[in-house]
């Protein structure tokens, strides 16, 4: 993968930065230009604003992985899990800091930053979020107060990276 | 709209085939259809090819005129258009060919399927699977396609209570088939301690309940049923041929467990032919992983949602069963060229309801029904097939 390509997922990949559609309130990862909840597709466009995620979720499904994906050869067996954010979208990631045999459907989880894969010896190093276990989940406001919360920018610094 | 017809049809055999190319196996099958349509090459007004990733397979693109030029019919500058839609690129040129006959536009058509698959290592070819699901929101996070589809089983189970060895029959029926059929990719039936010990995959899915690569081709000739008589005396029609597009990402779905694509296209072709599910006898789904399999005869209708793995484990599907499913071995025993596959479907419904299946033949085939899937569902592509009357 071209460093660009990569590079310019990093808000993303690294800072879980979404999108809220501001007609239906609805939270999106990665973020959409267009609303698909909105029946009127059109009226989103130009309403979706930045939103971060928190990174708090839970495990909806997992795998255990023992082929691995390109990049990952050193990482088997690995655990590639759903994880449903608090604030509603499911992620695709690796859970770790647990033994394979622990992950199942349900564990609290919170979204960590750490190296994904490195393109061979001297190739780009990608990172991103994994999901690592967690006892508790802080409590939340109720899903439909979400329309209301504040934008990426104000929580994207003080929620770095872990 | 004119009603279309399946006039001929070809495939060759699924598999390693090592000693043979792209260009040649795909010409193969076409020639293979077009005899059996006895139609002449000078007939056809188009070709429809359904691939998905020669580029990153043979290092070609742009392989339509390619078939064409090798086919003898370079100067005769027929339209080819290369269609992709992943896994299911070959339903999807069905269905561009479909309509082309259908418009009134085209009267006779080709249409192709065909991958190689085995010019390159296992690795690479694994990797190039899973170029179907979503590259930047899935594979960069180490999902494989099979993973994917493993969180898609992992999920069925605890709602449904799907269990590893429903999951296991899926692919011991299909071997079992692919053992009947000269062109299948494996022959060697297998049982069902086999699959469960077979190495992991992704859990809950092993060697056994996921798809090999393969190489082959497939081609069907399209034309109007009003003239069908003429070439063949067993014209096949086209009762319906839908297709239906999801969510990228398995992540973004609804249900997890339900492939919308499939449901939403099955409703469409059920509509279009005027039929229900009850009225299908014989039928070719998408069983790339044992999951898939049995999402799949939910969501087409045939079992009642979560009812999949202990409807299968019943033998509701097996060849003596309500409705026989898979008697071509599947993708998984005939084998799973990807753009192959969708046509390769055809070819079976087809030679079924000619009663040309020898072995695999299901009594009283008089209406079919093919589902192809492309990555984890983002594409479904659901055909129904009857004798033309």
């Amino acid at each position: 993968m071209s460093i660009a390509r990569f590079w310019r997922e990093t808000p993303r990949r690294y800072n879980l930065g979404g999108s809220r559609c501001t007609t239906c309130g609805t939270v999106y990862f990665p973020p959409r230009l267009v609303c698909p909840t909105c029946t009127h597709h059109r009226q989103s466009i130009g309403k979706m604003v930045p939103f971060q995620l928190s990174g708090d979720g839970e495990v909806f499904s997992f795998t255990i992985v023992h082929d691995p994906a390109e990049g990952f050869e050193m990482q088997v067996p690995y655990v590639v899990a759903l994880v449903r954010t608090v604030e509603g979208p499911i992620l695709t990631g690796q859970v770790v800091d647990i033994g394979p045999e622990e992950a199942r459907i349900g564990l609290k989880v919170r979204a960590t930053f750490r190296k994904l894969r490195e393109e061979g010896k001297a190739g780009v190093i990608h990172y991103g979020y994994k999901f690592a276990p967690v006892d508790e989940l802080p409590e939340r406001p109720p899903a439909g107060r979400l329309a209301e919360a504040p934008a990426e920018t104000a929580r994207g610094e003080d929620r770095a990276p872990a | 709209m004119r009603e279309v017809a399946v006039l001929g049809v070809g495939m060759t055999k699924f598999g390693e085939l090592w000693d043979r190319s792209f260009r040649e196996i795909g010409i193969e099958a076409g020639l293979q259809a077009l005899v059996d349509a006895k139609l002449s090459s000078a007939d056809l007004g188009a070709l429809y090819l359904g691939n998905m990733a020669s580029g990153s397979l043979i290092d070609q693109e742009h392989i339509a005129p390619l078939i064409l030029d090798y086919a003898g019919l370079g100067s005769r500058h027929l339209p080819g258009v290369r269609v992709e839609a992943g896994g299911a690129s070959g339903a999807l040129a069905f269905h561009q060919g479909y309509q082309a006959v259908a418009s009134g536009l085209v009267d006779f058509v080709a249409v192709g399927g065909a991958e190689k698959l085995t010019d390159v290592p296992d690795v690479t070819g694994n990797q190039i699977t899973s170029a179907a699901a979503d590259h930047e929101w899935e594979v960069v996070f180490g999902a494989t396609l099979p993973a994917l589809w493993a969180l898609i089983a992992q999920r069925h189970m605890h709602q449904y209570g799907t269990t590893r060895e429903q999951l296991a029959r899926v692919p011991v029926q299909a071997h079992a088939m692919g053992s009947k059929n000269p062109n299948a990719h494996y022959r060697n039936r297998i049982t069902l301690d086999q699959v469960l010990a077979a190495g992991p995959v992704a859990e809950p899915l092993g060697v056994f309940d996921c798809a090999p690569l393969s190489d082959g081709a497939a081609a069907v000739v399209l034309g109007p049923l009003e003239v069908a008589r003429k070439y063949t005396d067993r014209p096949v029609r086209v009762a319906a041929c839908q297709v239906a597009c999801d969510t990228m990402a398995v992540q973004h779905r609804k249900d997890v467990t339900v492939l919308d694509s499939t449901v939403v296209a099955a409703r469409r072709a059920f509509e279009q032919a005027r039929r229900a599910p009850r009225d299908i006898d014989v039928a070719e789904i998408h069983d790339a992983y044992s999951i898939s399999a049995l999402v799949s005869l939910e969501d087409l209708g045939f079992s009642e949602k979560g009812h999949g793995g202990p409807d299968f484990a019943a033998g509701r599907f097996a060849p003596d069963g309500e409705l026989p499913v898979n008697m071509s071995g599947g993708l998984k025993a005939q084998g799973r060229p990807f753009g192959a596959v969708g046509v390769a479907q055809i070819v079976e419904i087809v030679r079924q309801l000619r009663g040309e299946s020898n072995e695999r033949q299901v009594k009283d085939a008089h209406r079919g029904l093919a589902q192809d899937v492309g990555g984890t569902g983002a594409t479904s592509v659901v055909t129904i097939l009857e004798e033309a009357s």
